[in-house]
């Protein structure tokens, strides 16, 4: 009964969001699709940070890099194959997480955090001072890539309505594709790492090897985000790479709540909703210039009052009441 | 290279290398004794450098001027703001996990920056060096070498040589290395912790604040100069080892040396050489070079 309640629940939401751009509200069909972007990002980043244990200071690295390389592989006056174009990135993201991950996760803790952070500083550099990507000023992506097979367009992306749907549908494939690895033998290792590491060990797990295709694993995710990202806007920057990218995305996971896949989706919402907000003069008025301390005020006072995040709280209500109740009885 | 040049390009290094370890020392003691993540630590070195800017014609309306005395009233503002930054935000930290630190310092950075904005503004602003420092030395028959800049590394090295006398001599130094090595066993032998904890934060922002102070003359002042040297200075906390003020030192001098040599021989990857040689490190040396406890 439960089950299928939620089943029920979910439909609705997924076809609400599906038909939502028929609405003809533009502005919000954008940010509607920033948001399930960023879902997507944090998603990819949760399968570390809240299912494995290992905290990635440096996620944007891999959003930028698949990026770029889907934007500077377009041909500059026709429409690219994405499903070579989407591949291409998704592996050079994977690679490069391959390569770092395997010094990375050499390291544990606050070190980790550090030397995920430092990589992705390296590639920041890279694109920002070197001229593979047009330096500090990004470059664009004039055509909208689309899916075909020899001259038969399979779908055409260039429709925003298609583009739209097309986001829903990686974004749905992803979760179902982490929801899947999560049950699976191999998701049930990387909690074990999570929960407890030198036990694994003991058991007779080969952590390492583990660690790092969850490592590969999310990183071409999060590059799947950042292709994404760099089609709908027609353009790339080297802060898509920046640490504030990366600290931002780490700020979904954990404010929407650690270690659940929809925690991560939940965070999205509500962390892309706040900038929203406080970035918007209609409800603010002088302070929306000011937003970023707005949002770092909120951004405090949310990690201080919600140390299980926003699927945490009805849990959190649920104790504080009990515990209300509970001291007079004890008396 | 031609030996003067080298000799240059030394002095240039030692000199960043210095200003990092300034730095990063507070970093490093903050993050081995009161195991906080300190996000924020770079916006203290963009404070440092814009009250260096702000108060340079106060001081010289009230004061009489001189350059001194602003480096000094920023050095002591800013060990009053870390004072009282302790006091009224860090120390609710120490219970948190590193995820939370980190998250909360990230806000906490967004918050300076539009302070900044609100206060200052948001533009690129030169900062006045004084007189008897802005000519240069000969070195050599033709090339030159700012005089600035040989002032800026004395002053590290005296600081620097302060901090050793005051770490390895004095009865704080004696507390502040036993609570690097182990918290609990200091506060069971009666020591108390929180002013520690305190007199070491609010140290490690004076000294970030100076490095900023100083250094603005040369760098100018403008937004998002603490985001550089941040990570910079995370890189070298983690080569030099967690809480070790002499791998501090080693590190930031590796760095400094990495960075301005690297920018001559291989201008094209100078802003990735630094973050390979930390890779290559913790391939050898997981934990840093001098990891404490």
């Amino acid at each position: 009964m439960q089950s299928s309640l939620k089943i029920l629940v979910s439909l609705v939401v997924l076809i609400a969001v599906a038909l939502f751009p028929l609405l003809g509200l533009d502005y919000y069909t954008a940010l509607v699709m920033k948001i399930m972007i960023y879902a997507l990002f944090a998603i990819s980043l949760q399968l570390l940070v809240g299912c494995t244990g290992l905290v990635s200071l440096g996620h944007a690295a891999f959003f930028g890099i698949a990026a770029y390389t889907v934007t500077l592989l377009s041909p500059q006056y026709e429409a690219g194959n994405f499903f070579w174009l989407m591949f291409a990135g998704v592996v050079i993201a994977m690679l490069y997480a391959f390569i770092t991950g395997i010094l990375a996760l050499r390291t544990k803790g606050v070190y980790f955090i550090m030397v995920t952070l430092a990589f992705a500083q390296m590639a920041y550099y890279v694109f920002h001072d070197t001229k593979v990507g047009g330096g500090s000023d990004g470059i664009y992506l004039y055509v909208r890539p689309e899916f075909r097979i020899g001259d038969w367009v399979v779908l055409n992306l260039d429709n925003d309505y298609v583009f739209y749907l097309f986001v829903l549908a990686c974004l749905i494939a992803t979760w179902a594709f982490l929801a899947m690895v999560m049950r699976s033998r191999f998701g049930a290792a990387l909690t074990g790492i999570r929960v407890n590491e030198q036990r694994m060990r003991a058991a007779g797990f080969s952590t390492f090897g583990y660690k790092l295709t969850a490592y590969v694993v999310a990183s071409g995710l999060g590059g799947l985000a950042g292709i994404l990202y760099a089609v709908k806007d027609g353009y790339v920057n080297p802060e898509l790479l920046s640490w504030e990218q990366s600290g931002l995305v780490l700020l979904m996971v954990i404010l929407g709540g650690m270690g659940r896949l929809w925690g991560a989706v939940v965070g999205a919402v509500v962390l892309i909703l706040l900038q929203e907000v406080f970035q918007s003069s209609a409800l603010l008025g002088d302070w929306a210039i000011h937003w970023h301390l707005t949002f770092g005020l909120a951004i405090m006072a949310l990690v201080a009052l919600l140390p299980k995040g926003v699927i945490g709280l009805p849990q959190q209500l649920r104790s504080r009441k009990s515990t209300n109740t509970a001291t007079p009885a004890a008396h | 290279m031609d030996p003067i040049i080298f000799l240059i390009q030394c002095l240039n290094a030692v000199q960043y290398g210095l200003l990092l370890f300034l730095i990063a020392s507070g970093l490093t003691l903050i993050f081995g004794i009161m195991g906080i993540i300190n996000l924020a630590h770079g916006s203290f070195y963009m404070i440092g450098a814009y009250m260096a800017f702000a108060l340079q014609p106060l001081v010289a309306q009230y004061l009489g001027g001189g350059f001194m005395v602003t480096m000094l009233a920023c050095v002591l503002l800013s060990a009053v703001l870390g004072y009282f930054l302790e006091w009224a935000f860090y120390s609710y930290l120490y219970t948190r996990d590193h995820l939370q630190q980190v998250l909360m310092t990230y806000g906490l950075i967004l918050v300076f920056e539009e302070l900044r904005t609100i206060i200052i503004d948001n533009d690129v602003h030169g900062v006045d060096m004084p007189n008897w420092l802005s000519g240069s030395i000969k070195l050599g028959s033709i090339m030159t070498y700012p005089t600035y800049r040989l002032f800026i590394s004395v002053v590290c090295l005296v600081v620097a040589g302060l901090m050793y006398w005051l770490l390895t001599r004095t009865r704080l130094g004696m507390m502040i290395r036993a609570g690097a090595s182990n918290r609990e066993m200091i506060n069971s032998l009666g020591i108390d912790i929180n002013r520690l904890f305190r007199i070491v934060f609010a140290m490690g922002v004076a000294l970030a604040a100076l490095a900023g102070a100083i250094a603005a003359p040369v760098s100018s002042v403008y937004p998002g100069m603490g985001h550089t040297v941040l990570i910079i200075c995370f890189v070298v906390v983690v080569i030099g080892g967690i809480g070790s003020i002499r791998g501090a030192f080693i590190a930031a001098m590796l760095v400094g040396f990495v960075d301005t040599f690297g920018q001559i021989l291989f201008p094209q990857a100078a802003g990735v050489l630094v973050y390979l040689l930390m890779a290559a490190i913790l391939l050898f040396k997981p934990e840093g070079l001098f990891k404490q406890g």
